[in-house]
């Protein structure tokens, strides 16, 4: 229960720097320490592979493409020479509204996600954990969703490549 | 040991943060990076329901969402990129000229 | 304090410093593998053969100057090789470097001779191995400075698009290996066929093995793709402005990337610790022997190969490598289907 309680509690502490954090390479570094206690989150779900796999594909692959865009952008703040004196979330306008909108969301989500039937729902007995038979489902139950998503990488990565090129006639 | 519940409260606790990241942020990048932060509050939702039933299918849907989420994020990057070698800027709030 | 449990410790303990001491055996092999191929002496004078040379030289670093750039950003700036270095010792830790012993009847249940056994130890392998691009991207950033910042994306870069061909070839053996348990792994190449030819996977995956070689080469940024690290190309890349200690960590980083990348290819391609003549529980000193091997083919590969140019070890690895281990992948696929095994 402990590690349940740690990695929740570094997966949220890191998530609320993300969103506060100025400097776009700290919020991306505190994203990938968050998705690493996510990780710790699936092995004691009993996910191995979708624990080690959230650290190949997130914290290995998206983050670094997030870092190099960031690098190369040299992203510069955000705010203007007044702005940078108040934090975002004291700001007057659609700002705190957002917030406000964020907070109630999650009092929503809370009164939803506990008022169940009374008794907690324990986890039961039966874990599915082996990778061959997450293989075997994956390529027989959900044999046509993992084709069409081999298909939508393809046009991600065409589209991405196409996006990001330097148009040759512009004098950039 | 932490029940169903623990884990959904958990998960709408991230949601909700990703959610204020998008609201309140403007800085494009961060606001992607809050997207992020949701899809992952859903794949451990998604993962803690799949053992509650004791099937493979939550897992195999984190996949296909983690699949997505990578195509999703180098997408938007190009976009962020053209969009920052137009106007030299990742404020939202300068790309307004179609507002009426 | 069980037994096993003093005894699980004693093997972290075991394999740390076993790693750092062969970092530093490999520091001496390289200078004087090199000293051999062109002809010269190397290190003779400190100990002897020169085997405390590596010992002199981590003394002379920790006395030098800890230098620090004044625009660099100070918390980035060290923990990229904090990151490098703990990458590199935690990958190591799902690798079995023996069979499971008693330690001649000291203990009731046998012992694995690995730090964690986990049932998807190649998938970690590959996790951190992605996670240690991290440490030569914040390095090149945070040193502020055109040199590093160029070294360290072309590094990373280079890492992240070798990492591909690397993951294909892991994929090829598991096709035959039926799990992906490094031991499981290790274990299903034990036996002989006609009593002769030894049953490693490296007689079934020619080409898994070679793709994983380069893969794996290219992965520590040693020669022939160490372009962005490379003296003569970029003032040292993406370590220019580390000095002292941190810049150990790196070289240690570096060397133990090696020793992983060996020890892996050993336990996946060329049956880990089985071996003639020797009983299985002394397994471990055939594993040696191996990855020692493995370590020298690295050594004489630096210092006979020319340098690839970056756009040259880019085009490789996309345009040739990664076909390659592509095409590994469906024959073997084709291949388990068709013979069953």
């Amino acid at each position: 229960m402990t590690f349940f309680y740690v990695f929740g509690a570094v997966a949220v502490i890191a998530s609320l720097l993300v969103i506060a954090q100025r400097n776009p390479i700290y919020s991306v570094l505190l994203l990938i320490a968050s998705f690493g206690a996510l990780s710790g989150l699936y092995v004691l779900l009993d996910a191995p592979f979708v624990a080690v796999t959230q650290i190949i594909v997130y914290a290995g692959a998206i983050m670094v493409l997030f870092l190099f865009v960031v690098m190369l952008l040299n992203a510069p703040h955000e705010e203007t020479e007044h702005d940078e004196k108040i934090h975002p979330l004291r700001r007057p306008g659609p700002m705190r509204f957002g917030a406000a909108l964020a907070v109630s969301l999650l009092v929503e989500l809370l009164w939803a996600l506990t008022r169940g039937n009374g008794e907690p729902n324990a986890f039961g007995e039966a874990s599915v954990s082996s990778v061959r038979t997450l293989g075997r489902v994956l390529f027989t139950e959900y044999a046509f969703a993992f084709e069409v998503t081999s298909v939508l990488i393809l046009v991600a990565m065409v589209g991405a490549v196409v996006l990001a090129k330097r148009d040759p006639r512009a004098h950039t | 040991m932490p029940t169903l519940n623990d884990y959904l409260v958990l998960s709408a606790i991230l949601f909700a943060i990703g959610t204020a990241g998008v609201f309140v942020r403007r800085n494009l990048i961060t606001i992607l990076l809050s997207i992020e932060i949701m899809l992952n509050a859903v794949n451990l939702s998604f993962v803690a329901f799949g053992r509650s039933l004791g099937t493979a299918d939550g897992q195999i849907i984190v996949f296909f969402v983690m699949t997505v989420a990578a195509a999703e994020a180098a997408v938007g990057l190009a976009i962020v990129i053209g969009l920052f070698r137009h106007r030299e800027s990742l404020n939202p709030d300068t790309f307004t000229s179609l507002k009426w | 304090m069980t037994p096993l449990l003093i005894a699980q410790i004693v093997i972290v303990v075991v394999v740390f410093h076993a790693l750092l001491l062969s970092a530093a055996a490999m520091v001496w092999v390289e200078r004087r593998v090199a000293a051999a191929l062109q002809q010269r002496m190397g290190p003779t004078r400190v100990g002897w053969q020169g085997l405390l040379q590596p010992f002199a030289d981590v003394i002379k670093l920790m006395f030098k100057e800890e230098l620090r750039p004044k625009a660099a950003d100070w918390f980035l700036f060290a923990l990229a090789p904090i990151i490098s270095a703990s990458c590199a010792f935690a990958a190591f830790a799902v690798v079995p470097f023996g069979a499971q012993t008693t330690f001649f009847g000291l203990l009731g249940d046998p012992l694995k001779l690995q730090v964690a056994d986990v049932n998807v130890a190649v998938l970690v392998i590959f996790a951190i191995a992605s996670m240690s691009v991290y440490g030569i991207v914040l390095a090149g950033w945070s040193s502020n400075s055109k040199y590093s910042l160029l070294g360290g994306l072309r590094s990373s870069a280079q890492m992240i698009s070798y990492e591909l061909s690397y993951g294909m070839a892991l994929a090829s053996v598991l096709l035959i290996g039926n799990s992906l348990s490094l031991t499981d792994i290790v274990n299903g190449q034990s036996g002989y066929w006609f009593h002769v030819i030894p049953k490693w996977f490296i007689f079934l995956q020619p080409v898994g093995f070679l793709v994983y070689l380069t893969a794996g080469v290219a992965e520590t940024n040693r020669a022939p793709f160490d372009f962005p690290e490379a003296e003569q190309e970029l003032v040292a890349g993406y370590h220019t402005e580390y000095s002292s200690m941190s810049f150990a960590m790196f070289f240690l980083a570096e060397y133990v990337n090696m020793v992983t990348v060996s020890a892996v290819a050993t336990d996946l391609f060329l049956g880990g610790w089985h071996g003639p003549l020797l009983p299985e529980s002394l397994g471990w000193i055939w594993f040696l022997i191996k990855v020692g091997a493995l370590l020298f083919f690295y050594v004489w590969m630096r210092w006979t190969l020319p340098r690839y140019r970056y756009d040259q070890l880019m085009a490789f690895g996309w345009k040739i490598l990664l076909p390659l281990a592509v095409v590994n992948l469906l024959a073997t696929a084709a291949g388990v289907l068709y013979f069953g095994a």
